[in-house]
């Protein structure tokens, strides 16, 4: 890993003037980020830790209804404290990588990083969610553009983000065994005004919705409604865990695990 | 180069790091605390677990100077006072839960973690918890049996 040097600042603006310096980078958990730098598939010469930014912590209710969960909160904390008002997020942010990973990785990391096999771009799209920065609020339909992409501009910080708790939701991850991120994963979630539908670790474009499993679980809440549908294996990924096929099949049997759950 | 402090098994320590300065490096190369290993450096084996202000990490993916300030725990900090072996590591003498002993340093910080949260957890629970710490010796069972022992005795 080539050097840089780390700072720390104490809130968003000053972690945002550090980030206009060339080659400056956030560090979040650094559970992505130290891999891909000892690899030296980042070399940035600054890091600004957000680590100490006190606003960017902890979960609270949003003032529009729904939780809003600082950037910075670890995925060890997000299980704990939206146990109670959104227990399906709280699954989700339990089951990603094992302990060590969810006591430090956050979820602004995970988000602004969108892996294409990642947990939260799955539970963010599903709720509807609105990510905030310290430039502007992005609807979650907006914030994912393809692999590894986000709408984030250069320097832009992800300061927390907005759940609408929905009235029935669950997550199912088919764990790849080796990274123990998802295979495939598929979260639904049941709002007054529609049902949502994300799928992630299928896509080579990252997190989508399956706006036909979401039409018929409209008309119809029940497994039944979906048992037919399924998903082109065009544009999936395929590699040594599982083929394209074999996903599309995943992304089926897991939404209607997904609704029986619910 | 940038200066830290921190707190390492109960006494104050301090020294000059880079920013790119893992945890572990800190710990291993500066302190002379070899007991906690580097398996993978990829954050996937659980070798390097440490515990920073109570909670387990992998000291291989977070900086040393991201820990200035914290309270480590490694595993020359889990023996007894007189030096014998803690609870813990004596359940994994006892029941052979280790082997080569390479995973062990990790395995018994994570099982401290565990039990500092859940002292009576389930087998299931104790499987679970492992994910993150390799072993290629053991086959863990021997490992999950020294972790329930190791909850009966506490
Ligand atoms: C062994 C292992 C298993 C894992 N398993 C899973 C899994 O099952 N599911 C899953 O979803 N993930 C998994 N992960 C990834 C983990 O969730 C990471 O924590 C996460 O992807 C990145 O979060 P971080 O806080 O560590 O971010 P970092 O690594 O610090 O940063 C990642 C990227 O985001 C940028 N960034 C960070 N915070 C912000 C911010 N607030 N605003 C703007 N940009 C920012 C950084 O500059 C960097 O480019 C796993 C990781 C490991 C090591
Ligand atoms: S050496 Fe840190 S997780 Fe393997
Ligand atoms: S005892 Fe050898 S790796 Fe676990």
């Amino acid at each position: 890993m080539y050097d840089f040097e780390l700072v720390k600042p104490s809130s968003v603006a000053d972690a945002a003037a550090a980030l206009g310096d060339e080659d400056a980078q956030a560090l979040s958990g650094g559970q992505t980020l130290i891999p891909t730098m000892k690899q030296r598939l980042a070399m940035p010469s600054k890091l600004v830790s957000l680590a100490g930014i006190e606003e960017m912590q902890g979960v609270a209710v949003s003032a529009v209804g729904g939780i809003r969960i600082g950037a910075a909160t670890t995925h060890a904390t997000v299980a704990k404290e939206v146990a109670g008002s959104y227990p399906a997020l709280a699954a989700l942010a339990d089951g990603i990588g094992d302990p060590a990973v969810r006591n430090r990785g956050t979820i602004g990391g995970s988000l602004a990083n969108n892996d294409p096999s990642a947990c939260y771009p799955c539970g963010t799209l599903a709720s509807g969610a609105t990510i905030n920065t310290n430039k502007r609020a992005i609807a979650a339909d907006d914030f994912f553009v393809g692999l590894f992409e986000t709408a984030l501009e250069e320097g832009e910080i992800i300061t927390s983000v907005d759940f609408p708790t929905p009235s029935a939701a669950n997550y199912q991850k088919f764990d790849q065994p080796a990274s123990r991120f998802a295979l495939v994963g598929v979260m639904v979630a049941k709002f007054d005004d529609g049902v949502r539908v994300a799928v992630t670790g299928a896509s080579e474009s990252g997190v989508f919705r399956w706006s036909e499993a979401e039409a018929a679980l409209n008309g119809n809440f029940s497994a039944d409604a979906v048992a037919g549908l399924s998903v082109s294996a065009d544009g999936l990924i395929s590699d040594m865990h599982g083929s394209a096929d074999y996903r599309a099949h995943l992304v089926g049997v897991l939404t209607m695990r997904a609704v029986a759950a619910c | 180069m940038a200066q830290v402090s921190m707190t390492v098994n109960g006494k104050a320590v301090s020294g000059e790091v880079e920013g790119r300065t893992l945890l572990v490096q800190f710990l291993r190369d500066q302190l002379r605390l070899t007991g906690t290993h580097v398996g993978c450096d990829t954050g996937q084996c659980g070798a390097c677990v440490v515990h920073v202000d109570g909670e387990a990490v992998k000291a291989c993916n977070m900086f040393a100077g991201e820990a200035d300030g914290a309270e480590v725990t490694t595993i020359e900090g889990m023996a007894n006072a007189d030096g014998s072996l803690g609870t813990i590591q004596q359940a994994f003498q006892d029941h052979h839960g280790l082997q080569c002993g390479f995973c062990t340093p990790g395995m018994v910080m994570s099982a401290a973690a565990l039990l500092k949260d859940n002292p009576n957890p389930s087998e299931a629970e104790i499987r679970e918890y492992l994910e993150g710490n390799i072993c290629r010796c053991t086959g863990y069972h021997n490992i999950v049996k020294a972790i329930q022992a190791a909850s009966d005795a506490q």
